[in-house]
């Protein structure tokens, strides 16, 4: 089995599950740059995936399985959006090339992303897998992610005897966030659009690393996992919702306002303010997850506020924790007008006939 | 519960229980605590059928009314206090819609419900014609220049309901572009009109709100009052069917009235990127002022609902059968219109 993108946290971890899993003999990981983490017992070769020296590491090691988990937002240390975009887009079409001529793989998993839905006002409120996009992302992750998902569906006609399984996550949280959402979200203060409250699905690191090797294993009894499955967690929140829970107050900046202070945000390095990122948090984003559940047989550990709450647990509390929210609440209600409710009582609207 | 015969004579007096509690109580509008009073975490289900009953079994025996008012009062403190609490921390849940309950229930509800009681005084006809659980597609008449019928027909079915369900609207992806109202539209549990939406609701069992002539009935002059408009492309009708739920035909007399728009100003309307700018006797000439609605007398009647459970599933891809239907829910809800406009004694009483 070979694993792209093993020197970031999430493809180190799925390495370290994988290869405790009895049917996998070898587990080869593959980056452009050393990882800082254990790998375990697998092989680590250094390789660029935009380099043709890919295929050579999947003859020598004659793979079977290639679980392509190097296609991010975000860029690795240093490398602006250039290298991310070369990363995704080059770099996949060099790895699908080299499946394609390597005769001993059976498997192909590639994790993209549910912003291959772009979100616009006229989209509908779910995304099922078929749903066409309204609005095409125009540019950014949203686009490489779109273009890799094209060049793997070329693949899997060209390499009909592979089974091609394409994960579709929602926004990846986890206690290392590795995500421009978790980038902002871990602002002092959040930079929201005024009058918009985007809905906003999260999914677990934890089940990531689940469903990747329920993908990159044989299928289980009546289940299926070639195709194109959203992972997500069970429930929408609000970003108001998740700003309260986190305790990190709100700004509400006008909509065309909001492009400037995002690029004042990105010039001081804060966060990745993307268009794209800006959409999401203008128009939200909700997909569904049936298919996940009924066809490849996943049912998530984390519900979208279980994720939230441990990520929120892992940030600290901002400048307004909720239970000093709460307490404040509490003490107002301990002034002499709202207090002594005689809770035995029933309450009557009668009572003031 | 109760029986069926209880239901409406209870549901009645707690409304007008509601109004009378907003009377005594100055600046109502601005209280955040729960109209149906009591305990606010639970549903407004429970919260305005049991603490009547329950009322109704201890106000027998010689019980003081200025303690139970006083009682009603801290209790109604604490449950907003509790409801402020849950709202500040966020611990509240909506749904994939975005559909906020709590808020909806609590603020929304009791935000327009004036509007209804007091200023339009629905009047609201063959309620029985929702089904008390189970999908429904209730299909209306649209007017008004602003869409307020929308918003009345969903505190219609929500207060005189003997199962207070909750209509979720179909909205225009307009509503979904506007700040702001994109955000109170979603948490008011509307949602936008495409046949996926309405599929994911009607098969989750929801009871679903659409006004098939759009901007079309909406924006049409005054003197084309009460003339439904072309349906769509009877969209609504096969989602219906795929999803195996009634139709109920609904028609809405006294909104045509409440912005009698005389005119239609295409170039501001171009301008401002809306389907029109509506000009009325007192709308822009009077400023914010003139956007006041007139205080017209409501009914909205609820028809026969039209089964479609009956039909083989290949009947949603039949575009004469679509046409049929179609045709059928719109010569009833004119044909009530017209009953309706007859029965009327005027426009505002």
């Amino acid at each position: 089995m070979l694993v792209t993108g093993a020197a970031r946290q999430l493809g180190g971890r799925f390495v370290r599950r994988i290869q405790r899993d009895p049917g996998v003999d070898r587990v080869i990981a593959v980056d452009a740059v050393a990882p800082e983490h254990q790998l375990g017992d697998a092989v680590f070769v250094q390789a660029d995936i935009r380099q043709s020296a890919i295929a050579r590491v999947l003859a020598e090691h004659s793979v079977d399985t290639v679980v392509h988990l190097d296609v991010s937002a975000k860029a690795l240390g240093a490398g602006g959006r250039t290298t991310v975009k070369e990363t995704n887009v080059i770099g996949t079409m060099q790895l699908l090339g080299a499946c394609q001529k390597s005769p001993t793989v059976q498997r192909l998993v590639v994790k993209s992303s549910t912003n291959v839905y772009g979100s616009a006002p006229r989209d509908p409120a779910v995304f099922t897998e078929t749903t066409p996009p309204k609005s095409l992302p125009s540019g950014g992750f949203a686009k490489d992610a779109v273009e890799v998902e094209g060049y793997v569906r070329g693949f899997a006609r060209r390499r009909p005897d592979v089974a091609v399984c394409v994960l579709r996550f929602a926004n990846i949280l986890g206690p290392q966030p590795d995500s421009p959402l978790a980038d902002y979200l871990a602002l002092p203060v959040l930079p929201t659009v005024l009058g918009y409250d985007p809905r906003l699905q999260f999914v677990h690191e934890d089940d990531v690393v689940d469903v990747l090797e329920i993908a990159a294993r044989e299928p289980r009894r009546g289940t299926l996992n070639s195709g194109t499955f959203n992972i997500a967690g069970d429930g929408v929140l609000l970003l108001s919702q998740c700003s309260r829970r986190l305790g990190r107050p709100t700004v509400p900046v006008l909509l065309p306002a909001v492009t400037w202070v995002g690029s004042a945000l990105r010039t001081i390095g804060m966060t990745d303010f993307s268009p794209e990122q800006i959409r999401l948090l203008t128009h939200g984003r909700v997909v569904s997850t049936v298919q996940m559940r009924e066809t490849l047989g996943f049912r998530p550990k984390f519900t979208t506020a279980g994720t939230f709450a441990e990520f929120a647990r892992s940030r600290g509390p901002g400048l307004l924790p909720p239970e000093r929210v709460g307490r404040a609440v509490g003490r107002l209600a301990e002034l002499p007008i709202g207090g002594g409710g005689q809770a035995g009582t029933t309450h009557s609207t009668h009572g003031a006939r | 519960m109760a029986d069926a015969k209880v239901i409406p004579f209870d549901d009645d007096r707690s409304r007008s229980g509601a109004g009378r509690r907003r009377g005594t109580l100055p600046g109502g509008g601005r209280d955040r605590t729960p109209p149906q009073g009591g305990p606010a975490p639970v549903s407004a289900l429970p919260g305005g059928q049991v603490p009547e009953g329950a009322a109704e079994a201890a106000g027998g025996p010689s019980q003081d009314a200025g303690e139970a008012s006083v009682s009603g009062w801290d209790r109604r403190i604490a449950g907003g206090l509790a409801f402020l609490r849950r709202r500040l921390t966020g611990d509240y849940e909506v749904d994939e819609f975005g559909y906020d309950k709590e808020l909806t229930d609590q603020v929304l509800m009791s935000m327009l419900r004036p509007l209804a009681d007091k200023y339009f005084r629905v009047e609201v006809k063959g309620i029985e014609n929702i089904p008390s659980d189970g999908g429904a597609l209730i299909v209306a008449n649209h007017s008004g220049t602003l869409p307020l019928d929308g918003l009345m027909l969903q505190v219609a079915v929500h207060d005189n309901h003997p199962a207070e369900r909750h209509l979720r609207l179909l909205a225009a992806d307009l509503v979904f572009m506007l700040p702001v109202v994109n955000e109170l539209a979603r948490k008011a549990g509307h949602t936008l009109a495409c046949a996926e939406d309405a599929e994911r609701l009607l098969q989750s069992g929801e009871v679903v709100g659409v006004m098939p002539e759009g901007f079309k009935g909406i924006g049409k002059p005054f003197g084309e009052r009460y003339k439904l408009q072309r349906f769509g492309r009877g969209g609504f009708v096969s989602t219906a069917l795929r999803a195996g739920v009634p139709i109920v035909p609904c028609s809405i007399v006294g909104a045509e009235e409440i912005y009698p728009m005389i005119g239609n100003s295409k170039t501001l309307a171009r301008v401002l990127g809306v389907p029109y700018f509506p000009i009325t006797p007192t709308f822009p000439w009077l400023g914010p002022l003139g956007a006041v609605p007139l205080p017209t007398k409501w009914t909205i009647q609820f028809g026969e609902p039209i089964p479609t459970d009956g039909y083989p599933p290949e009947a949603a891809e039949d575009p004469m059968l679509m046409f049929n239907l179609t045709d059928q829910v719109r010569e009833q809800i004119q044909h009530t219109l017209y009953k309706l406009l007859v029965q009327r004694r005027s426009v505002f009483f």
